[in-house]
């Protein structure tokens, strides 16, 4: 334990490198969320509080175009995130619950490695995978590489969960006569359910935002809401794109706080104080 | 009500089991019979292969060697669904995610009965452990104590033939344990089925048991009553675990009419009865329990070794006097104290005479 004359609040330097660092963290983000209220054009002059770029956004001349994207973009981050989700879990029962098997180290590099490698690569590599393979893209080819890439993502939350439940609770459920099937839908599944719950909301926000691969392997004439908002604001930056950044931001707070939330109301695994 | 039974119908049958776990053997050819309708201990120090025995029971290890039969039933391939025996687990691995009642009722439902049939059997059983204004909380709610009976209830409700306990008691403070031993034993002789019982804490094991097994690094060393491990250890092991002994080393120097001639260092002789596998010649050792030797400072007839008291240590129930025999080993008497009206507290360095009744000490083969 620090002593109170340690605490890490009084060393040299403490104040202005939290500063620093909440600044760089948060300033731009505020910038953005501030100035898409803004009356003006401008976005660095403000002239006062309006809601007309959110407006503009449902109706103006561009809403078409961003209506689509957003059409896609949330469709495929729900499909990718409910296989990508299946697939996790299944993943995490058959590497924690399998038993120890010839590759279980191995599966869990492979089940991880894309966490590493940087993502350039993998758009990359996945453009020149469907190109082999003579894939024609648009939608499709975005959806599997989405669920390819939210793999991990899911499984780690699950992961995380399933390693705090004891494997005697599924021995107590069979000994209480259930099969395999039934221990797992009756009781492994329920308990690991936080986990999934999580892993699904990681891995719809990854999908949701990512850019790099999408563009890559998206082909011509389909957007996802990054790629379109990468698209607007090459012909410059005006405020419904802070507008559309604004609202995305706020879907992505919201998920990660029902995550937290679900986390939490999760039934305790702690087991009573015993010798083990 | 008098139940006609056959007390020798047997419930459990292990002959031969070993278990290894690689080159590691945690159980070597243990065979026992467990009756119906008996509460049965599995008693040892940690790591002697109680857990393993149980769980190879219970079905979540398989034998390596040996066979296993439940009512006459072989039932070694079996997995644990599908084997009429239920387990109190050590950390009772309650469902956290369902309430007490839900638990009770999962192995009536996974059994195949109804969910009134399941309810009705959960209502009983929380009624048999007092914990029907439980029914609805989650495990989490309940205290260790609780969270054990909703163990014990959920493990009985779909009335298995064997109920296998491991330590359930040791997760409890001392004065929950001690109340929990009667009401276990109460619950046992209601439910009428056998409990297999396992623990490392000999006095449990010797208030609730109608039979013990001491086993020791997988070898079964004894199996018997209460009173025929404590009175009559068959070696050196026995005797040195279960409760308090003398345990002191003698030569055997002549047999005659069943019983044995030793002395001990220090020319003290000693008259016990005769053990099978000890001879003329042999150095064995000799259990003798101190609360079955006296003190006077004459001798008496029968065994009566002289000495000096060393100490005096109160214990509460008893005091335990500790005497160095003239020129031989160190004797440990225990006087009880609601005796102490009619015998005599020697004080340390007063010369006395330690005596024993005819069977007190007892021979041990290894
Ligand atoms: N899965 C396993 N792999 C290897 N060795 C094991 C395994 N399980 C148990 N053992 C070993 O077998 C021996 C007996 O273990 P067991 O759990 O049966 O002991 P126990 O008598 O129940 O002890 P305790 O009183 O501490 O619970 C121990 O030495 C243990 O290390
Ligand atoms: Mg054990």
């Amino acid at each position: 334990m620090a002593q109170a004359g340690e605490d890490i609040k009084n060393y040299p330097g403490f104040m202005p490198i939290t500063l620093f660092c909440l600044v760089v963290l948060y300033a731009p983000l505020l910038v953005v969320m501030i100035y898409s209220f803004n009356e003006s054009k401008s976005i660095t002059v403000w002239q006062g509080l309006s809601f007309k770029w959110y407006v503009d956004v449902f109706v103006g001349p561009e809403s078409a175009k961003f209506k689509e994207a957003a059409i896609n973009s949330f469709s495929i981050a729900i499909v990718a995130a409910l296989a990508a989700t299946a697939i996790a879990t299944s993943a995490a029962t058959g590497m924690l619950r399998g038993g120890s098997f010839r590759g279980r180290g191995f599966s869990f590099g492979l089940i991880n490695l894309p966490l590493i490698v940087p993502e350039i690569v993998t758009a990359v590599a996945t453009l020149i995978f469907f190109s082999a393979i003579d894939f024609e893209r648009g939608y499709l080819t975005i959806l599997v590489a989405h669920i390819a890439f939210c793999i991990p993502f899911a499984y780690m939350p699950i992961a995380a969960r399933m390693q705090g439940i004891e494997d005697t609770y599924e021995q107590a459920a069979m000994d209480l006569y259930a099969n395999k099937t039934q221990a797992f839908r009756l009781v492994l599944f329920p308990l690991m359910l936080p986990g999934i719950v999580s892993g699904f909301i990681l891995a719809f926000i990854i999908s949701l935002d990512d850019f790099i691969i999408t563009n890559f392997v998206k082909g011509a004439g389909i957007e996802t809401l990054p790629t379109a908002i990468f698209g607007a604001v090459k012909q410059g930056i005006k405020p419904n794109i802070m507008a559309i950044s604004t609202m995305l931001l706020a879907v992505s707070i919201v998920m990660v706080t029902i995550s937290y939330f679900v986390g939490k109301s999760g039934d305790k695994l702690k087991q009573p104080p015993g010798e083990k | 009500m008098a139940i006609v039974e056959d007390r020798n119908i047997i419930a459990v049958d292990v002959q031969n089991a070993v278990k290894r776990y690689g080159s590691f053997t945690a159980l070597k050819t243990i065979s026992l019979s467990i009756k119906d309708n008996e509460f049965f201990t599995l008693l040892g120090p940690s790591g002697c292969g109680k857990t393993t025995l149980l769980r190879i029971i219970g079905g979540f290890e398989e034998l390596s060697e040996g066979a296993i039969s439940l009512f006459g039933d072989e039932i070694a391939k079996l997995p644990p669904n599908k084997r009429p025996i239920n387990t109190v687990f050590q950390n009772y691995a309650l469902f956290p995610h369902m309430t007490i009642e839900e638990n009770v009722m999962f192995g009536v439902e996974m059994r195949g009965g109804s969910k009134a049939e399941a309810r009705q059997r959960a209502s009983e059983m929380l009624d048999l452990v007092q914990l029907t204004q439980f029914a609805s909380r989650k495990p989490s709610q309940l205290s260790g104590g609780q969270q054990q009976r909703v163990a014990l209830a959920r493990a009985l409700a779909p009335e298995p033939k064997v109920l296998l306990l491991d330590e359930p008691l040791s997760a409890l403070d001392l004065k929950l344990r001690q109340a929990m031993r009667y009401e276990l034993k109460e619950i046992q002789r209601k439910a009428g089925i056998t409990f297999i019982f396992v623990t490392h804490d000999q006095e449990e094991a010797l208030t609730m048991s109608d039979r013990i097994a001491v086993m020791s690094s997988g070898e079964l060393q004894q199996l018997g009553t209460a009173r025929e491990i404590y009175e009559s250890p068959h070696n050196t092991f026995v005797a040195d675990f279960i409760g308090e002994t003398n345990l002191l080393e003698v030569s055997v120097d002549a047999l005659s009419g069943g019983s044995a001639t030793c002395h001990l260092g220090g020319g003290h002789e000693l008259i016990c009865d005769e053990v099978k596998g000890v001879g003329v010649g042999a150095k064995v050792h000799l259990s003798i329990r101190p609360e079955r030797l006296t003190l006077s400072d004459t001798p008496m007839e029968g065994a009566s070794l002289s000495g000096v008291v060393r100490d005096n240590i109160y214990i509460g129930t008893d005091i335990q006097t500790i005497v160095d025999l003239n020129e031989g080993p160190q004797m440990v008497i225990r006087t009880s104290n609601s005796d102490r009206g009619n015998k005599r507290i020697f004080e340390p360095r007063s010369p006395v005479f330690v005596n024993m009744e005819k069977g007190a000490a007892r021979l041990l083969a290894d």
